[in-house]
């Protein structure tokens, strides 16, 4: 008990332990387990013939965190930046470390640009953009039967997916809607 | 080939990519046999994790075969299967030549507060992930291991994050002989972390989740003791409750930025990202272990704030520990296990997808459909 000195007793003993669950305590020896110490010094633990790997060629020119000293050696080449997004993007990048939050709202701002931009492009290919996908397995996976009577606790919230997820249509659907009047004012007057 | 693409929140698809290109000397090109939807891959999907660019593609649980590699890989050739750890790390910097594989300085232009991760946004170093038919892996020497003949493409999959973490969550909690270790999460990570707290000698493992189908599991697969969230008023005093009023000595959060049982937290994060993620898994876990005790966090959270209860964690004496796994690590000691049998990863497999349809799993998955645990994606070429 926690107002008294001794730890309380376990419902099974160590012994009764070991019998009943396949490996118990293998790994109770620290020297077992891979991550005890945290940190181990060895170069040559994982294969690397280099002390600094050869440098990637940068074909397009990448952004980096300007906590980095050089562009790393290896990077992710894809999705470059591009248009609207890609110059908020850079422009998080060069001007705000990661310490800054404007650093962090600055590429979400990017994102639901680019999310924005490429869904209203998508309307002119034969692809278009649906709000969310997958949304057919709510009847073949028992979308009903997974959620009702289970005393699931995320389910309050459920009501509020489509929401979140409409929003952002409505409010294209709105943009839409009037530029569209304002056009066709404009061609009248 | 086909890929996996993101299209923004709550919108992926398949659509034709180019190939991946050999960009240096120690990429390999590798073709897809198995790959895996992670709960991590929820917090992309659903818009959570900054810079997350339309047409990346998501996926850092792949195996494959060894398609090309460039000029000076050594210890891979085509033909080779092969297994690939979720980090892309160098093997030389600072922090992988100290075994910190997760935390490589060389593979992420884009940060510095993380290292690298296959299919895991610009944030994570801009790197496509193996949700397709073929993937780059960068430093081919250092990063893949061949599966072994023994070892089944199920279990080979699970060990390239799922196994691996749920194991590392356990080792970071610090067990000793007879501790009580609580488990927040009923996923595949909570269930490895638990499964794998009786490994290190563990005296009694409590789960909570508010899923019963997957209380369920971690009661016959990790022979765990469970607790429904839902159920409780508060569920931190039912902990202590059952911990003669102590608390548990490790809790190992395994929910992350998601975390429910608390509306606004979890509204404010998950839904409207004001947050960098719903802190309510870590402050039941700072509230329910015992003062002096040790947090292992494995949950994943975005490079935003989030309003965790860090005086209490202070008052309490607590050792908060956590990373993102660093897996190949991990990995002799877990072949060892699997082998033996003591780990039976495959056993919390319940959907195996085509690729095609992989916008079906990532609804399966996040909605929590159809008892749904870990979501297994088979691509079209294999
Ligand atoms: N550190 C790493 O290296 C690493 C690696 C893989 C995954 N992760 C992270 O681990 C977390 C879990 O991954 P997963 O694949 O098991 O995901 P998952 O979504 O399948 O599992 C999360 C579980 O937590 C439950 N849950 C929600 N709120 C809870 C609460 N307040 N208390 C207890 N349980 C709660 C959910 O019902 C669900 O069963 C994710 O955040 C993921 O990003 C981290
Ligand atoms: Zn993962
Ligand atoms: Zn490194």
């Amino acid at each position: 008990m926690a107002y008294t000195a001794d730890k309380p007793p376990l419902p099974l003993s160590t012994d009764e332990l070991r019998a009943r669950i396949p490996g118990w305590g293998v790994d109770l020896d620290p020297a077992n387990r891979p991550s005890v110490p945290r940190e181990r010094f060895d170069p040559t633990l994982n294969g690397a013939r280099w002390d600094f790997p050869e440098r990637q060629p940068e074909k397009l020119p990448r952004e980096r965190s300007v906590e980095h000293k050089f562009l790393t050696p290896v990077f992710g080449t894809s999705c470059p930046t591009r248009g609207v997004s890609g110059a908020i993007r850079k422009y998080a990048y060069r001007h705000h470390s990661e310490a800054r939050i404007r650093h962090w709202l600055l590429l979400i701002v990017g994102d639901r640009v680019e999310s924005l931009g490429s869904s209203l492009r998508s309307f002119a290919t034969l692809r278009p953009d649906k709000p969310a996908t997958g949304l057919r397995t709510e009847l073949s996976h028992r979308g009903l039967r997974s959620r009702l009577g289970k005393g699931r606790a995320d389910v309050k919230h459920h009501p509020l997916d489509p929401v979140i997820v409409l929003t952002p249509w409505v409010l294209r659907a709105g943009g839409v809607y009037v530029l569209a009047r304002a056009l066709a004012r404009k061609r009248r007057g | 080939m086909r890929a996996m693409v993101y299209r923004g929140p709550y919108r992926i698809r398949v659509e034709d990519k180019p190939m991946p290109v050999i960009e240096h000397p120690n990429d390999a090109i590798v073709r897809v046999t198995l790959a895996a939807i992670c709960g991590s891959d929820l917090h992309l999907f659903h818009g959570m994790i900054p810079d997350t660019r339309v047409g990346t593609t998501f996926g850092h649980e792949f195996i494959g075969v060894v398609e090309e590699v460039g000029s000076s890989v050594q210890n891979l050739q085509r033909g080779d299967r092969v297994m690939v750890p979720f980090n892309i790390f160098c093997g030389s910097c600072f922090f992988c030549a100290r075994g910190l594989q997760s935390n490589c300085h060389n593979v992420n232009a884009n940060a510095t507060a993380v290292g690298a991760i296959y299919g895991y946004s610009h944030t994570a170093g801009g790197y496509d992930g193996g949700q397709s038919e073929f993937v780059r892996v960068p430093f081919a020497d250092v990063g893949p291991s061949l599966i072994p003949d023994w070892m089944h493409d199920e279990d080979a999959v699970l060990l390239t994050d799922a196994l691996a973490t749920g194991y590392f969550g356990a080792q970071l909690g610090d067990i000793a002989e007879g501790d009580v270790v609580l488990v927040l999460g009923a996923g595949p990570i909570g269930l490895f972390a638990a499964k794998s707290a009786w490994l290190m000698g563990a005296g009694r493992v409590i789960v909570v989740d508010h899923l019963e189908y997957r209380l369920a599991k971690a009661r016959d697969f990790a022979h765990a003791e469970t607790y429904n969230f839902a159920e409780y008023d508060d569920i931190v005093v039912h902990m202590k409750k059952i911990t003669d009023h102590l608390g548990a000595d490790v809790v190992i959060d395994a929910v992350g930025a998601e975390a429910d049982g608390g509306f606004l937290q979890h509204v404010t994060a998950s839904k409207l990202k004001m947050q960098g993620g719903s802190p309510i898994a870590l402050n039941w876990a700072i509230d329910s272990v015992r003062k002096g005790g040790t947090v292992s966090v494995m949950g994943a959270y975005g490079p935003v704030y989030s309003a965790i209860k860090f005086g209490d964690a202070v008052n309490k004496g607590l050792t908060l520990r956590m990373n993102q796994c660093p897996v190949k690590r991990q990995w002799p000691r877990l072949f060892e296990h699997v082998k033996n049998g003591y780990l039976t990863p495959r056993d919390i497999v319940t959907h195996r997808i085509p690729l095609e349809h992989i916008a079906d799993g990532y609804h399966i998955f996040s909605a929590k459909l159809d008892d749904c645990i870990k979501p297994l994606i088979i691509p079209n070429a294999s």
